[in-house]
């Protein structure tokens, strides 16, 4: 047996096969015996018509006399309506009967044995019964042979009725057979599904051990799964730790660089000395947002092989989203307004949150000081659709679509932060949950329109 | 302000302390988590800046634990965002969270937020002659009248604030109100000088030109 396939499938046609064998050996088995049965009653029935005509054998005047009484044929329409022969000899005469008649050729007949053969009489299969017994014919005693014979359409028809009547129960019982056996296969097999739906039931994150009763032969199984998962577990921890770690050695040090500058910054007055500590800081600036944005990015692939499915109003996520980029909008004195309605989504909060983080980063980003950056929620048509519009720039003439490529920035970027990787996190997260990017422009304006575009759950 | 900083590495630490210094605010430094809640038991801060990473500990369990009795807000300071942290700082009761290396006037801006959000106390009002300034909540009193200073302006009268008849220049203005890789010309200056006085007028506070220094405050005037 090869190593594909289905268990469940394997058993039925196991159970199956087993079942047709035990069909067919009781069918073979009754027929059989049903034509044993009838042989016998025909052999007995002819032995017995035999010896009535043997008891009717007498001498007179020293020949053999004998009398053929009815009865002797008479049971032997009882059974069937199959012809009837017979033949009696005396030493080397006939008596009476059918002389052609193929008697059974056995040695020398022992007196008061019936001896039984098969033989062809006129075209047919006959069965014979033979018996020799001993007559006084004046002095000398003469065996007399009465031979019965009978054809045995009889008993074929008695061994095809019940041969016919087994192979109807052996099939009725294959049929039962497999049904049970299907039945057997599913009800053995359940467990297995059970954990297995029980498995692909978790979060793309949970680890946890399975914690069910199996059956003794899935303990083994269960338990590896768990050691599995456990291992899992482990080593997604140890390279979670190894980044937690790494970032924080990285990025400790750059924040000293970073505030040393600044304050630098503070106590120097010359120009040129001044623009140096300023492009220090931006080259910190511009190392660390690529950082954070290819982690995010390594993230994003990440989480959306396994997407989770919550439902998330994304008029709340919006609010929430808002509320911590409103502290970088005020820096730059830029009104973040929101208008939503409700619009339920499926997905990964932190994933679409990471979208609209990114895209309202870049219209704060890019809009100039003083300015009005409008988030919409609102729901069209079976989609979702949170928008984002500012009043800066806009983005420019090239394809917009572009713009989505990895580490793809505008024209525009003269002197502001960024590593290009924004809109190619917006657009993946946004395909892994079914919707899709929008990239135009405000009507009326010069501006850019960011739309984010979701199923509805 | 008080600060308490509970940050392990001493050179990071010094800098951020001598950074707000130069804002005027106090900062008490923390190395660790001990000795944290050594601080925070002797005395009263405005805010925590809480580094999630200690030699003691997770700065994150650290929350969880004392969040309830703790009343003063915390700014986390991590080094991961949001999408590539699995566990989210905001979730275990930070008020907020700024991913180092951080813009100073970003922490101001979102220190700003978290304590107007919690409601500013006394202790950051500054007297402004007749007027009451609070720069955490934004606004300026003077007898019953109250205005409602915007983000920059807030932030441009708090420098003239803390430097009370002292002439500072448009450079030293310029650092103090942009974030350094926004390009601003001294004209932008100008134009929030020119907006802050507007906003300001008859409150007894005057921003006067001193020709080719720079400009000072003035809180004599009737
Ligand atoms: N609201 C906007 N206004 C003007 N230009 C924009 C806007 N949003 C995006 N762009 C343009 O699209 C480009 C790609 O944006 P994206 O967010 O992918 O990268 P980035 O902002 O340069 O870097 P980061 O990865 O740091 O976000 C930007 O460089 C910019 O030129
Ligand atoms: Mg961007």
């Amino acid at each position: 047996m090869t190593g594909t396939g289905s268990i469940g499938r394997r058993l039925t046609f196991l159970l199956a096969g087993v079942a047709a064998l035990l069909s067919v050996l009781s069918w073979g088995m009754v027929t059989g015996l049903a034509l044993e049965a009838a042989e016998r009653t025909q052999d007995n029935v002819l032995a017995a018509s035999a010896t009535t005509i043997a008891e009717t054998l007498r001498s007179e005047q020293g020949q053999v006399q004998l009398e053929l009484p009815y009865s002797a044929f008479a049971m032997l329409g009882a059974i069937s309506e199959d012809r009837v022969f017979y033949l009696v000899t005396a030493g080397e005469e006939m008596l009476t009967g059918y002389p052609d008649l193929p008697v059974p050729q056995l040695g020398p007949p022992s007196p008061g044995r019936v001896v039984f053969d098969t033989g062809n009489y006129r075209g047919a299969e006959i069965r014979m019964a033979m018996l020799t017994r001993l007559v006084l014919a004046g002095a000398q005693p003469v065996p007399v042979t009465v031979t019965v014979a009978q054809t045995r359409n009889g008993v074929d028809a008695i061994t095809g009725e019940l041969s016919q009547l087994a192979a109807t129960l052996a099939v009725a019982f294959f049929l039962v057979a497999v049904a049970l056996s299907f039945f057997a296969a599913r009800t053995s097999l359940r467990p297995l599904n059970e954990i297995a739906r029980a498995v692909s039931r978790r979060g793309p994150s949970d680890l946890r051990p399975l914690r069910r009763d199996a059956p003794a032969e899935l303990a083994p199984l269960l338990a590896a799964l768990n050691r599995l998962m456990a291992r899992l577990g482990q080593s997604i921890q140890r390279s979670e730790d190894f980044i937690a770690e790494a970032a924080h050695r990285v990025r400790t040090p750059l924040a000293t660089v970073r505030v040393q500058a600044e304050i630098a910054l503070r106590s120097i007055e010359d120009e040129a000395q001044r623009r140096r500590l300023r492009q220090m800081i931006r080259a910190v600036d511009e190392s660390s947002r690529s950082a954070e944005q290819i982690l995010d990015h390594a993230t994003v692939a990440y989480r959306t092989d396994d997407l989770a499915r919550d439902r998330i109003d994304l008029a709340e996520l919006a609010r929430q989203t808002a509320k911590a980029l409103e502290p970088t909008a005020a820096m730059k004195d830029i009104e973040l307004r929101l208008e939503t309605e409700p619009a339920e989504v499926a997905g990964d909060a932190v994933l679409l949150d990471s979208a609209l983080r990114n895209v309202l980063d870049n219209a704060i980003k890019y809009s100039p000081e003083d300015t009005t950056v409008r988030l919409t929620v609102s729901t069209d048509g079976g989609e979702a659709r949170m928008a984002v519009s500012d009043q800066g720039p806009g983005l420019g003439e090239g394809p917009a679509e572009a713009l989505t490529e990895r580490f793809r920035r505008g024209s525009n970027t003269e002197g502001i932060v960024g590593s290009g990787l924004g809109l190619t996190i917006v657009d993946d997260v946004l395909r892994a949950h079914g919707g899709r990017l929008e990239l135009g422009r405000v009507k009326k304006g010069e501006g850019a329109c960011v739309t984010l575009v979701l199923p509805l759950a | 302000m008080r600060y308490l900083l509970v940050e392990d590495n001493l050179e990071l630490a010094e800098a951020i302390a001598s950074r707000l210094a130069m804002d005027g605010h106090a900062v008490d430094h923390a190395a660790s988590l001990a000795e944290a809640e050594d601080c925070l038991a002797t005395a009263d801060y405005d805010l925590i800046l809480l580094d999630v990473m200690l030699p003691d500990g997770d700065g994150r369990a650290f929350l969880k634990r004392s969040r309830d009795r703790l009343e003063v807000p915390v700014i986390v300071l991590t080094a991961r965002s949001r999408v590539s942290d699995r566990v989210d700082a905001l979730d275990e009761g930070a008020d907020d969270y700024l991913t180092k290396p951080f813009d100073f006037s970003e922490l101001e801006a979102r220190c700003r937020a978290v304590l107007r959000r919690r409601g500013g106390s006394a202790r950051n009002e500054i007297a402004l002659g007749a007027a009451v300034f609070d720069p955490m909540a934004g606004t300026l009193c003077c007898g019953s009248s109250t205005v409602e200073l915007r983000n920059r302006e807030i932030r441009l009268l708090e420098v003239f604030a803390r430097h009370p008849g002292q002439i500072l220049s448009k450079g030293q203005l310029m650092d103090r109100l942009f974030s350094h890789d926004a390009e601003v010309t001294e004209n932008a200056i100008e134009v929030y000088v020119g907006r802050l006085r507007r906003r300001i007028e008859g409150k007894g506070v005057r921003i006067e030109t001193v020709r080719g220094l720079g400009y000072r405050m003035d809180t004599t005037a009737p």
